[in-house]
Order: structure tokens, then sequence, then C-alpha cells
């Protein structure tokens, strides 16, 4: 998996209007919002920028991350991004929104896996379908750098939104592996319905060893994961759209404890995993 | 311990010896080796991985039913991990016995159940320069195929 030259974008620079509190501020299971986005995508990207303007740069939210300051004139997302293009001109961007509280790991790899089945050279971008309106998601996307120059032609023009600029322009768009995963919240009643809904969520921590074809194709042979599935069936749902495994579930058997286990048991925090695809010994 | 693993070639004499015993009037052996063709291309080496925690309680509980289904002695079985070569010694079992015929059924018993339901792994290396693990790359392009039998179809060596 090529993910090496794509570098994650927290967007951050916000005036969070109708939240009349700044987004990237809110705390959800005891973290902010900018340091829960940030601390995913620099689990699986190399590097992780927060997008500010220049009158935050000394914010207590923002200051101990890395950051891209605008560098561009106007406001809103296309400035962060095309900011970021004139910092890193060579890469392109995973641009993350800094009000969705359900991202999570799971929606990075599709888009990886999307934009290395498909490439870059015949859309700027590789975005989510919206799962209200079936349009792109432009700021949960990977931005390909050719973008960059279109952008500021349609800045230029007048053009503000990067929706807009994608349903024109062209992006290569990828199913949600969940309809809510995008949610967004705007008002204080979103925000604390997302809370109470993130803090209701019973996750825990898991270990996962891999061997064989599943190691190869999960890049590596054991992780710790926070997640909330209950049980392994559920797990390997969401390692698979994580990872893209090949083999279905039924062709697995699989290990809890390094004991033989049923696919529906109730996994505990602190079990240990295993996927065991079909055996060859002999 | 009736099941292990070796990182290095099998020492057959040593392991022969763990069988002997006075009440038994001979043994069995099984020695799996690293064959040169499978399905049609032409094998240049073979990687071998196990899931070492849950490969030896599963090998041992087969170990353990060959001796309650079969009136044989002892029965012992040593699979090697890692990379082998062509000819190079994949897998070991042997049974002694008071009569050849159980050991004979004791040893098939053993080494066909070790290749269905151990958690063992083997990846092959064809002169073409491609590789692939056996039994599942197959098992990819055909999602109906389950372990409710076993998977016999690639079996190397």
């Amino acid at each position: 998996m090529s993910i090496d030259p794509i570098y994650g974008l927290v967007l951050a620079g916000g005036a969070s209007k109708r939240m009349q509190r700044d987004k990237a501020a809110l705390r959800y299971r005891g973290k902010t919002q900018l340091e829960r986005a940030f601390e995913v995508l620099s689990q699986h990207l190399s590097r992780v920028f927060v997008s500010v303007r220049a009158d935050q740069t000394s914010d207590p939210t923002r200051a101990h991350l890395p950051m891209i300051v605008d560098s561009v004139e106007g406001s809103g997302p296309i400035v962060g991004i095309r900011s970021a293009f004139a910092a890193h001109p060579n890469v392109s961007w995973f641009v993350l929104a800094c009000d969705l509280p359900f991202f999570s790991e799971a929606l990075i790899y599709p888009l990886v896996r999307a934009r290395d089945a498909h490439g870059l050279a015949e859309s700027l971008a590789i975005a989510y379908k919206s799962a209200h309106d079936g349009l792109p998601e432009p700021l949960c996307a990977i931005w390909d750098p050719a973008a960059a120059p279109v952008l500021a032609d349609y800045q230029a023009a007048g053009g503000r939104c990067p929706r807009k600029f994608l349903i024109r322009h062209g992006a290569h768009l990828v199913d949600l592996p969940d309809p809510r995963a995008l949610d967004n919240v705007n008002t204080p009643e979103e925000y604390s319905q997302a809370a109470a809904s993130l803090d209701n969520l019973a996750s825990m921590q898991l270990k996962i060893q891999y061997y064989a074809l599943m190691r190869e194709q999960a890049g590596r042979s054991e992780e710790t994961l926070e997640t909330s599935a209950t049980t392994p069936a559920d797990l390997y749902i969401e390692l698979a759209a994580r990872y893209g495994f090949t083999l279905s579930r039924e062709q697995l058997k699989v290990a809890v404890n390094s004991e033989f286990s049923d696919w529906s048991r109730k996994l505990a925090a602190n079990d240990a995993v295993v996927f065991i695809p079909p055996v060859a010994g002999g | 311990m009736s099941f292990r693993f070796t990182q290095t070639a099998i020492d057959t004499a040593a392991a022969r010896r763990e069988l002997q015993d006075l009440g038994s009037g001979g043994y069995v052996c099984f020695e799996g080796w690293v064959r040169d063709q499978n399905e049609g291309q032409e094998v240049t080496r073979l990687e071998y991985e196990a899931f070492q925690e849950l490969a030896v309680k599963e090998g041992e509980r087969i170990v353990a039913e060959a001796l309650r289904r079969f009136p044989v002695k002892h029965a012992l079985c040593i699979h090697r991990v890692g990379s082998l070569g062509l000819g190079d010694m994949a897998v070991w079992v042997g049974v002694s016995s008071a009569h050849r015929g159980e050991a004979f059924d004791a040893c098939r018993f053993i080494i066909d159940e070790v290749k269905h339901r151990v958690p063992i792994w083997k990846k092959e290396h064809y002169r073409s320069g491609n590789s692939g693990w056996v039994n599942c790359e197959r098992c990819a392009a055909e999602p109906q195929h389950s372990h409710e039998h076993p998977h016999r179809v690639a079996s190397n060596p």
C-alpha cells in the first residue's frame, strides 16, 4: 500500500459561527476534536499538519501541533488546502475537517486503496460519497497536487465551496463504510448528541496478530487496537474494510487468547485475536 | 511434548529414539518433503509459518486422539518452520506400537489431521518469480469454499 506520499491536513481555521465555540476545542471522550483527528491521521500518515489562520498560531488548542499557516488570500477550506500545497507541492493531502467526531481510522484506508487502484490521473481527489445526497465529501478526502492550480483559478473566479469544486472538476467517489461516519456537528445541540453517542460507544483495546496472507495484506504482524466491535465477526468486518482482506469470513477460523473461538463470542478488553486463513501444514 | 516445531533440520534419529519401547514390535514414520512442483508450477523453495501457541495445542490434541483411537505405544510429530529448499523435510511423524497395522493407521491419521487442522501456512516461491500462500490465493477466487471439508487440493509436499 503506497501511503508514503500522502500527508495529513486537519482543517482548524474555521470560524465555528453556529457553534459559537471553537469546534477544534470541543471535547469528546476527554480529548479535543483537533487532538483526536491529529492522532488518528498521525498513526497512518508520515506527516500531519494543522491548517490555521495567521491569528491562530499561538492559540493553546493548536500551538503544540505542527501547523501550516494560511499563505494565500481569502478564507475558508480552499485557502487551507491551497496553503498546504504551497508548503509541500509534491505530496497528496488527506484533508480532514475538524467537525467530524465520528471519523476513525477505518475511513483512512478505503480512500488510500481507491487511490492506489484508480490513481489520481483522471480526478483531482478521491472522496467519499455523502450518505445523505450522494455528493462528494471534500473535507475527508485525498487531494492530488494537480488540484492546486485548478483551485487557484476557481478561487480567483470567486469560488469558495470545495464541494462545488469537486462536483465541477470531478472526484473519484468511494462509498462510506458507515453512513453516519461523516456526520458533522455545527450546533451546541449536535455537539451534545455526538458527545453522548461517543461516550456510550463502549470501546476497548484488543490485540490482533496476523499470520501468512493476512499479515501481508495488513502490512503488520500485530497491533493493539481501540475498537467498538464486540465479536470476532464484527472485528473482521472492521479490519477487512481497513486492509482490504481478500479472504471472506467463511474461509477463516478465528482464535481468541490462543484457542479456537466462535465468531459470535463476546470479546473482552485485552483479548488477543487471530484470524486463521486456510491452513497448509505438512 | 508430542508435537513441536523446529527452526532447523529435523533430527530424525533423535526423534525415533523418543519412541523406542521394549513393548513395541516396530515403528512407522512419515516424512514430508519439499517437492519441486505444485499444480503445474515449478517450485524453488517454501516458507513455513505457524501460529505456534495454538498450533502446539492443536497438534498435541491430534496425537492424544491418535493414542486413544489406535492401540499404539508412542507418537510424535515435529514440524519445521522457516525457509526450506527443495528436498528438505518439512514434517516428521513417528509412531511405535506392538503391531504394525495400528502403527500405520495412527501415523496416517496424525499427518492427515495435522495438514487439515493445525494453523501452519506455507508460501510457495515459483521459478516464474511469483509466489503464493497455498490454499489461500486459490480460495480468494472461490468464496464458496469453506473449512467444512479438508483442504487437500494443493497439498505440498
